[in-house]
C-alpha cells in the first residue's frame, strides 16, 4: 500500500471541502432526497418564523434567546448531516482523485494511421479517443487505458497498486490491459485505448461517490422506507400532542414541539445514511477495489459461494519439488545429481525449484558441450544429452515409462509405486530416467499459501463457502481443495465450468462471487452476482464484472465480502441507536412539557434536569452533537468479527442497542449540566 | 390469597396442556392428514356442493384476500341492515327497539372484525334474534376468518417456493366445523349446566325477598358465550360481559372462560410449529410471548391485591383487594389476572370493570392492547407478531451484516414498506383518534349530539383522557373491552371507532398475509452460518425489544398523560 | 368478483342456519336438562319464587345481610358497573358517606374492620355474594334488629361460607337472608 491511501479521517483540506459543501448541500433539491433529515429542515424554518414572529412582539412562545438557540441548533443538526455527507464523499473523492491525478495529461505518441502506421503524432493524453492505438517506449508514462495490441513489456504500476516489483503485460492472452498513469520499464507496445476520454472505471466511481450518479441500493431504500415510517409515527406523536396537551390545559411554545419531533426522528442514521454508503464504496477503494455501484459492495455482504482460482489464490504461485525418491539400487547422490542435471535447462519454476531442492553448485558440470532438450507436447519429457553419450530425461510417469520399456529395461516396481503414492497425496510425479534407465521420482507439491485454512475457516463462519477452481485432475484437485479447506473444488475446470457451477449455485438461490481476468472468463463474471476483473485482465473481463482489482489479487474477495458485511452492519447498528436514543430523549422532554400542568410528572424527570427549558436544549444539543460524533463510526464501518451469526446480533445489540438507551441518558444529563450555567 | 394464585396459574397451566394437542391436531387437519374429524367430510362436502365451492382450488395472496374481504364485506351489510330492523324481526320477548343508523354501523363493524366493541346494553339493545343470527353467527364466521388468515400465513412459511396460501373457502369451513363448533357445544353445555341460561324465554319479573319487583334479563346465552370466548370476539350477552353472574356464574366458569379465550391463540402457535415443521421457532414464540404476558400481568396482579391507595387512606380493610367494578366470586387476582389476558388476546371480554382498575393496571391493559401480538386474538396474533418478525428481521438482517431474509426468503423494500405502513396505520388511528376526541371535549363540548362531548367522561382528569385514549386503542385492537365510563353511543364515536375497528382489522390482515405471499413467491435462499437463525433466543429477545421499543416510542406521551399521570398524582 | 360474491353468500347462508339455528337449539335442549332448566336456577321460599340463585338482591333493611352497592340498584334488566377511576374525587366522596352510613347502622364496627366491597360497587351491578368479613362485620346490627344472640347469627354465616378449593370464599347473600328469616 502505498501511503497516500492511509489518509487520516479528517484531513485539514478535506474538513475545508466537507465544510464549503455542508452549505451548499442545504439546497432544498438536495435536501429533498432525505427525507428525514429535510423533515428537520422544514422544522429549522419554522423555527425562524418563530423567532421572527416573537422579534415582532409575540409573547407566547418564550424567550427570544431560547427560541434562537433552538433554531440555531436545528440548524447545525442540518449542517452536521450535510457534513458526514460530504466529508465521505470528500474523502473518495480524494482518494479516486489522487489515483486519477497520476493520468493527468501525459503525451502521448499517437499512431495516426493505425497499427502499421510509422507516423507518429504526440498530442495530450486528453485527446485521445476510444479506438485509438498509440505507441508506448521504455521510459514512457501510459497516457489512457488500454488493451496490448502489439509487444510485450515490463511495467512498473506502483502508482496504482503500490506494489512496487514490475509486472509482465503482453498482445494476446488474459494480461492484455494497461492502466493509464502506469510506466512502461522496457521494451516497446502498441496499445488501442478502449475508453472514452471521462468513462474509464476511476471516471465512473468518482461520479458514483460524487453523487452525481449515485443510486440508492436496493436495502439502502428499504432502510430509508422504514425511517420514513418512523418519522411519520413521530410526526403523528407531536401532532396529536397539541389535542392532548390542551385537554390537560398544558400550552406547548412551538419550539417546543419542533424540538421533540426532531429528538425523536431517526436523525442520526437519517444523517449518516448516505455517508455510510459512500464509506463503503470508498472502504473498497482503499483495498484498491474500484466498485462500479454502490449495489455491488451491498451484495458482497450477502455472498454465499466464492469461486477462487488455485494458483495464486490458495497456493503460492507454482508446485515446487519437495522430495527425491531413488529407485532400489540407485544412490541418492547420484539420483539428485542426476535431477539437477535435467532441469538445468528448465526455466519453469518447477524446474528451478529441482535445482534449489537439490542443492548442489551445478556450475561444477561441464555443460557447455551439453544439448538440452525441450519439452514438446509429444515426448512430454524434456532433459540433457551430455557430452559423453549419457541422455538424462525427466518427464511424466507413462511417458517415461513408454521409454523406458520400449528400450526393453524393466521400470521398477517400487518407483511405480512411489508415484501413485505421490498422485494420490496430491503431488505431481516426475520420473527421472537415465540411458532408458528409470532411477527415481521427483515429487513436485503445490505450496499452499500459509494462513489461507484460516481466511476459509473465517469465510466459513461467515457462512461463504468458498470453490477451488484448478485445472489439476480430480484427484490431486481433491488433495489440495482438503488441505486448504475449501468447501468444493472444479477441477480440470474450463471456463464453461465455473459458468456452469455459477448458474447451479444461483439457482440454488445463492449469491456467487468470482474473479476473473481472461476473455473467456467475461460472461461467468457477467453471471456472477459479484464478478471482480482483475485490472491486468482484458478489457472485456473488466467490462463484464461489476468490481475492478487494481491489484489483481485473487485473495481480494474475502476483503471484499467483509466490507459488504462492514457496510450492512453499519446501517443497522446505527439505526439501532439512533431508534434506542429516543427513550432518553421522552424521558428528558415528556417531563419538561408537562411539568407547570401536572406536577406529579416530576417523578418521570429521572435525570432530574435542571429546568423545562433546558431538558429541552439539551436533548437537541445531544440529538446534532451525536452526528457529528458518529462520523468517524460511520467512514470507518463498525468491526466485522465472523463469530456468528447470533453472537454477532448479540453483541451489536448489547453494544448499539442497550448502549444507545444508556449513552444519552449520560449525555444528556451533562450537556444539561453545562446548558444549566448559562440559563 | 395463595388460592387465588393457585387459580390463575392451574388456568393457565391446564390451558397449555390442552392448547399443545389442539394445536397438533389443528396442524394435521389444516394440512390434509387423516384426523379423528374426518367424519366431519361428508358434510363438508355438502357445504362445498351447495355453496359451489372447488374446496381444493390453490389461490394465491391476492385470491385468498379478495375471497376473504368479499364474504367479510358481505356480512357487514347483512349485519348493518338486521340491526337497524331488528324490532321488527322475530324473537324479540323484551320488545327491544331498532338501533340507530350509526349504532347498526358501529355495532355491525364490531362484531365482523371480531372487536365486539358494545356500544349498546346486550339487555335491551338487541333482539335474541340479532344475538343469535347477527353476533353469534359473526362470533363463529370472524374468529374463522382469523384463524384462515393464520393458515394462509403457515402455508407461505411452509413451503420454499409457492404461490398457494390455500384454498380460503375450504380452511374457513373446517376451522368452523372441525375447531370452533365441537369445541363450543362442549363449553356451551357446560356453562348452562353452570347456571348460565340457554333457553328462549324472555324477561322475568320477580319480587324480591325484601319485597321489591325487578326484571331479570335471560335469554338463549350459553352458546353465544362460549364461541365468544373461544373465538376470541369478547362480545357478551349481558351489559357487564362476564362480570354479569348469568353470563360468568362462578369462579369454575371464570376459568373456563378464560382457558377458552386462551386456547386458541395458544394452540395456533403450536400449530405453527407442526405445520412447518419448525417446532423450536414455535416454542421459541411461545416463550417470548408468554414472557411479555408475565410482564404484564404479574404488577397488574399485585396492584390489584394491593387495594386501592385512596381507600388505605380511608382506614377501611382492603385485605381482598380493590373490589370497585369487581365481583366477589372471581376476587382481585383472577381478575387482574383476566384483565390482562383479554386484553392481549383481543377476546375483550371482563369479569371486572376496567375502568375501576388501579391507574397502572390500566396502563397494562393498554400496553397489551397497543402490542396486541402476545397470543393475540383468534388468527390475527400471529399476523401482529409476524409484522414485528419481519422488522426484526430487517433491523436484525443488518445489524449481523447481511440482507435481511426469513425462512429463506428476502426481505426487501416491498415487504419492509408493508410492515411499516401496518405499524404505522395503529399509530395513526389510536393517536389520531384520541387526538380528535380530546378536541372536540376540549373545544366543542355543546356539540349536539345523543350524548354531548363534555358529558362523555365519566371520570375527571387523566383518567378521562385514559378513557378516550382506552376506546381507541381497544378498536384499534379489535378488542373490544372498554373504560365504560365513556359515553360513547353517539355518533362521534359509533362512527370514528367503527373505522377504527374495520382499517384496524383488514390492513393488519392484508398485510402479513401479503408479505407472506411475496416472500413465499421469491427464490428460496438456503440458509447459511452467515444466515440470522430466527429461531434463536437471541432473535426473539430482538422481536421482543423491538415490540416493546416500538409501542414505547409510539405510545409514550398518551400513556404518560392518561395511567401514569393518573398514578403519579 | 362474481367469482367471490356467489359462494360468499351461499356458504354465510349455510352458517347461519349452522351457527345460529341448530347450535343454539341444541344447547337449549340440552341445557332443559340442567337444574333451571336453562332458564336460570330460581330460589323459592314457600313455593314462592324470591329471586334468583346467581342474581343480586338489593336489601337495605338493617335486619338483612346486605350487599355490594350496586350502579343499577340491583334491577337485573340491565347491568352495570359504577366505572368510577380510583382517583375520581366524587367517587372518593361516595365511598367516604357509605362509610359513615355504614358506620352509622352498625355503631359497633371500627373503621378499619369495613371490608372495602362493601362500600364498593360490584362489576355487574348483580353481586349475589359478599366477602365473609362483610358478613360477619353485620352480624352484631342484624342481632340487634332482630334481636337474636350474635353467636346464632354468628354460627349461621359460618355455615353460609362457602370455601371452595378454587376461588374466592363467599356468601351468597340471598340464601343466608332466607335462612336468616327462618331463625327463631
Amino acid at each position: 500500500m502505498s501511503t497516500n491511501k492511509s489518509t487520516s479521517l479528517f484531513e485539514k483540506t478535506l474538513l475545508k471541502q466537507a465544510f464549503k459543501q455542508s452549505f451548499i448541500k442545504l439546497n432544498p433539491r438536495t435536501m429533498l432526497k432525505n427525507p428525514v433529515m429535510f423533515t428537520v429542515y422544514i422544522g429549522t424554518f419554522i423555527m425562524a418564523a418563530v423567532c421572527m414572529w416573537i422579534a415582532m412582539g409575540e409573547a407566547s412562545q418564550g424567550s427570544l434567546a431560547y427560541n434562537l438557540t433552538v433554531f440555531i441548533i436545528l440548524f447545525f443538526t442540518l449542517l452536521f448531516a450535510n457534513f458526514a455527507e460530504a466529508i465521505a464523499e470528500a474523502r473518495g473523492k480524494a482518494q479516486a482523485d489522487s489515483l486519477r491525478k497520476t493520468r493527468e495529461d501525459t503525451p502521448a505518441k499517437k499512431l495516426a494511421d493505425g497499427i502499421g502506421s510509422k507516423e507518429i503524432t504526440l498530442v495530450s493524453s486528453s485527446q485521445l479517443l476510444k479506438g485509438d492505438i498509440f505507441l508506448c517506449e521504455a521510459g514512457d508514462t501510459i497516457p489512457m487505458d488500454g488493451e496490448i495490441i502489439q509487444g510485450i513489456a515490463t511495467i512498473d504500476e506502483s502508482a496504482i497498486t503500490g506494489e512496487s516489483a514490475p509486472v509482465i503485460r503482453e498482445s494476446g492472452g488474459d494480461k492484455s490491459s494497461v492502466t493509464g498513469g502506469t510506466k512502461v520499464l522496457s521494451d516497446r507496445i502498441k496499445v488501442r485505448v478502449t475508453t472514452e476520454p471521462g468513462e474509464s472505471f476511476l471516471d465512473k466511481m468518482i461520479a458514483l461517490v460524487e453523487g452525481a450518479s449515485r443510486q440508492k441500493t436496493p436495502n439502502e431504500i428499504a432502510l430509508t422506507i422504514l425511517l420514513a415510517s418512523f418519522t411519520l409515527i413521530f410526526l403523528i406523536v407531536c401532532v396529536t400532542l397539541k389535542p392532548f396537551a390542551d385537554y390537560a390545559n398544558t400550552p406547548i411554545t412551538i419550539a417546543a414541539f419542533v424540538s421533540l419531533y426532531v429528538c425523536l426522528i431517526p436523525t442520526t442514521i437519517g444523517g449518516l445514511l448516505s455517508a455510510i454508503g459512500i464509506a463503503g464504496m470508498d472502504r473498497a477503494l482503499r483495498a484498491n477495489v474500484i466498485t462500479k455501484s454502490g449495489k455491488a459492495v451491498e451484495t458482497a455482504g450477502d455472498l454465499d459461494t466464492l469461486l477462487l482460482d488455485k494458483t495464486g489464490t490458495i497456493t503460492i504461485g507454482n508446485r515446487k519439488a519437495t522430495h527425491f525418491y531413488p529407485a532400489n539400487g540407485v544412490d541418492a547422490g547420484t539420483f539428485t545429481e542426476a535431477c539437477a542435471l535435467s532441469s538445468l535447462a528448465d526455466e519453469t519454476p518447477e524446474g528451478k525449484s529441482i535445482i534449489e531442492l537439490a542443492n548442489i553448485n551445478v556450475n561444477g558440470f561441464d555443460t557447455n558441450s551439453a544439448t538440452f532438450i525441450e519439452f514438446t507436447a509429444e515426448t512430454r519429457s524434456s532433459g540433457i544429452d551430455l557430452p559423453g553419450g549419457v541422455k538424462i530425461r525427466k518427464g511424466a510417469f507413462d511417458a517415461i515409462k513408454n521409454m523406458v520399456t520400449k528400450a526393453g529395461n524393466p521400470f521398477p516396481e517400487e518407483t511405480a509405486e512411489c508415484v501413485r503414492n505421490i498422485s494420490s497425496n496430491g503431488g505431481t510425479p516426475l520420473v527421472v530416467s537415465r540411458n532408458n534407465i528409470a532411477l527415481g521420482v521427483i515429487e513436485l507439491q503445490d505450496i499452499i499459501k500459509p494462513g489461507i485454512q484460516e481466511r476459509f475457516a473465517r469465510l466459513r463462519k461467515m457462512g461463504v463457502k468458498t470453490v477451488m477452481v484448478t485445472g489439476d485432475n480430480p484427484l490431486t484437485a481433491k488433495f489440495i481443495a482438503e488441505k486448504a479447506g475449501v468447501d468444493d473444488f472444479i477441477a480440470e475446470a474450463k471456463p464453461e465450468d465455473k459458468m456452469n457451477y455459477i448458474k447451479k449455485e444461483q439457482q440454488g438461490g445463492k449469491l456467487v462471487a468470482m474473479m476473473g481476468d481472461g476473455t473467456n472468463d467475461a460472461p461467468a463474471l457477467a453471471q456472477a452476482d459479484v464478478g471482480v476483473a482483475m485490472n491486468s485482465g482484458t478489457a472485456a473481463a473488466k467490462e463484464a464484472g461489476n468490481m475492478v482489482d487494481l491489484d489483481n489479487d485473487p485473495t481480494k474477495l474475502i476483503e471484499i465480502v467483509e466490507i459488504g458485511k462492514q457496510l450492512l452492519m453499519t446501517r443497522g447498528t446505527l439505526t439501532t441507536f439512533s431508534i434506542a436514543n429516543d427513550v432518553a430523549k421522552y424521558f428528558a422532554i415528556v417531563p419538561a412539557l408537562f411539568i407547570t400542568s401536572i406536577p406529579a410528572l416530576q417523578a418521570l424527570n429521572i435525570m432530574r434536569l435542571h429546568s423545562p427549558e433546558s431538558a429541552i436544549l439539551s436533548a437537541v444539543i445531544f440529538n446534532a452533537i451525536i452526528i457529528p460524533l458518529l462520523i468517524p463510526l460511520a467512514l470507518k464501518g463498525v468491526a466485522y468479527k465472523p463469530i456468528g451469526a447470533s453472537a454477532l446480533l448479540r453483541r451489536n445489540l448489547l453494544l448499539y442497542g442497550v448502549g444507545g438507551i444508556i449513552v444519552p441518558f449520560i449525555g444528556i444529563k451533562l450537556i444539561d449540566m453545562l446548558v444549566a450555567l448559562f440559563i | 390469597m395463595n388460592t387465588e394464585l393457585t387459580g390463575i396459574i392451574l388456568t393457565f397451566v391446564l390451558t397449555v396442556l390442552l392448547a399443545f394437542p389442539l394445536g397438533k391436531y389443528m396442524a394435521k387437519m389444516f394440512a390434509g392428514e387423516r384426523t379423528i374429524t374426518d367424519f366431519m367430510n361428508p358434510v363438508e362436502r355438502f357445504i362445498y356442493r351447495i355453496a359451489g365451492i372447488d374446496a381444493n382450488k390453490p389461490m394465491n395472496w391476492k385470491q385468498f384476500l379478495m375471497a376473504m374481504l368479499s364474504i367479510n364485506c358481505l356480512w357487514i351489510f347483512y349485519a348493518f341492515f338486521l340491526f337497524l330492523n331488528q324490532s321488527h324481526l322475530p324473537l324479540n320477548p323484551d320488545g327491544n327497539p331498532d338501533m340507530s343508523p350509526d349504532l347498526s354501523f358501529n355495532t355491525a363493524i364490531s362484531f365482523v372484525v371480531n372487536c365486539n366493541l358494545q356500544h349498546y346494553s346486550g339487555e335491551s339493545g338487541v333482539t335474541y334474534f340479532t344475538q343469535l343470527f347477527v353476533i353469534t353467527f359473526l362470533q363463529f364466521v370472524s374468529a374463522a376468518t382469523g384463524i384462515a388468515c393464520a393458515v394462509a400465513l403457515f402455508n407461505g412459511l411452509k413451503h420454499k417456493t409457492t404461490e398457494n396460501l390455500g384454498n380460503f373457502w375450504s380452511i374457513f369451513t373446517r376451522a368452523i366445523t372441525r375447531v370452533l363448533l365441537p369445541i363450543s357445544i362442549v363449553i356451551a353445555i357446560v356453562l348452562a349446566f353452570n347456571g348460565t341460561p340457554a333457553s328462549f324465554d324472555g324477561k322475568d319479573t320477580i319480587t324480591t325477598l325484601q319485597g321489591d319487583t325487578v326484571n331479570v334479563s335471560r335469554g338463549p346465552a350459553a352458546g353465544m358465550i362460549a364461541i365468544k370466548h373461544l373465538g376470541t370476539n369478547g362480545g357478551g350477552w349481558f351489559g357487564t360481559n362476564s362480570a354479569h353472574p348469568f353470563e360468568n356464574p362462578g369462579y369454575f366458569t371464570g376459568m373456563l372462560e378464560l382457558a377458552a379465550q386462551m386456547l386458541i391463540p395458544i394452540a395456533l402457535l403450536f400449530a405453527l410449529g407442526f405445520y412447518i415443521k419448525r417446532k423450536k421457532f414455535a416454542w421459541m414464540i411461545f416463550g417470548i410471548m408468554t414472557i411479555g404476558i408475565l410482564i404484564l400481568a404479574v404488577p397488574t396482579i399485585n396492584w390489584e391485591m394491593s387495594g386501592s391507595p385512596a381507600l388505605h387512606k380511608m382506614g377501611i380493610l382492603q385485605s381482598n383487594g380493590a373490589m370497585e367494578g369487581k365481583e366477589v366470586r372471581f376476587g382481585a387476582a383472577f381478575s387482574g389476572f383476566w384483565s390482562i389476558m383479554t386484553t392481549v388476546i383481543s377476546t375483550g371480554s371482563v369479569n371486572a370493570m376496567h375502568d375501576s382498575t388501579m391507574p397502572m393496571s390500566g396502563a397494562m391493559q393498554m400496553l397489551a392492547m397497543l402490542i396486541n401480538a402476545f397470543y393475540g386474538g383468534c388468527g390475527v396474533g400471529l399476523l401482529n407478531y409476524y409484522i414485528y418478525i419481519i422488522i426484526a428481521v430487517f433491523i436484525g438482517g443488518l445489524m449481523v451484516g447481511r440482507t435481511p431474509e426469513f425462512f429463506g426468503h428476502k426481505v426487501e423494500a416491498r415487504e419492509v414498506k408493508i410492515a411499516a405502513l401496518v405499524t404505522l396505520l395503529s399509530a395513526f388511528i389510536i393517536k389520531g383518534g384520541t387526538a380528535l376526541a380530546a378536541y372536540y371535549f376540549t373545544s366543542h363540548g355543546h356539540a349536539d349530539w345523543a350524548v354531548k362531548p363534555e358529558a362523555w367522561l365519566n371520570n375527571p382528569g387523566s383518567h378521562g383522557f385514559s378513557e378516550m385514549f382506552y376506546e381507541f386503542t381497544s378498536a384499534n385492537a379489535n378488542n373490544g373491552s372498554g373504560f365504560e365510563g365513556l359515553g360513547d353511543n353517539n355518533i362521534f364515536w359509533n362512527l370514528t371507532t367503527g373505522l377504527a375497528m374495520i382499517f384496524g382489522r383488514f390492513l393488519p390482515i392484508i398485510g402479513p398475509v401479503a408479505i407472506a405471499g411475496l416472500l413465499a413467491k421469491k427464490k428460496y435462499v438456503p440458509e447459511t452460518a452467515g444466515t440470522l437463525k430466527t429461531d434463536s433466543l437471541t432473535f426473539g429477545v430482538l422481536t421482543f425489544a423491538i415490540i416493546i421499543i416500538i409501542t414505547a416510542l409510539s405510545y409514550f406521551p398518551p400513556l404518560v398523560l392518561g395511567p401514569i399521570a393518573e398514578w403519579l398524582g | 368478483m362474481k367469482k367471490y360474491i356467489l359462494p360468499s353468500l351461499k356458504l354465510t347462508l349455510v352458517f347461519i342456519i349452522i351457527c345460529s339455528v341448530l347450535y343454539p337449539l341444541l344447547i337449549a335442549a340440552t341445557a332443559k336438562l340442567s337444574p333451571g332448566g336453562g332458564k336460570g336456577e330460581t330460589v323459592s321460599v314457600n313455593g314462592k319464587v324470591v329471586g334468583y340463585k346467581n342474581i343480586g338482591q338489593k336489601f337495605t333493611d338493617d335486619k338483612y345481610f346486605q350487599g355490594r352497592p350496586s350502579a343499577v340498584d340491583y334491577n337485573a334488566a340491565g347491568s352495570a358497573g359504577s366505572n368510577k377511576a380510583p382517583s375520581n374525587p366524587d367517587y372518593l366522596k361516595q365511598v367516604e358517606e357509605r362509610i359513615d352510613s355504614f358506620l352509622v347502622h352498625n355503631p359497633t364496627v371500627k373503621r378499619n374492620e369495613i371490608p372495602a366491597d362493601l362500600v364498593t360497587a360490584s362489576g355487574s351491578g348483580l353481586d349475589p355474594d359478599i366477602t365473609p368479613q362483610a358478613a360477619y362485620v353485620q352480624v352484631a346490627r342484624i342481632a340487634k334488629a332482630r334481636n337474636i344472640p350474635e353467636e346464632k347469627i354468628r354460627a349461621l354465616v359460618d355455615t353460609s361460607v362457602k370455601r371452595p378449593v378454587l376461588g374466592m370464599e363467599k356468601v351468597n347473600v340471598l340464601a343466608i337472608n332466607i335462612q336468616l328469616d327462618q331463625l327463631k
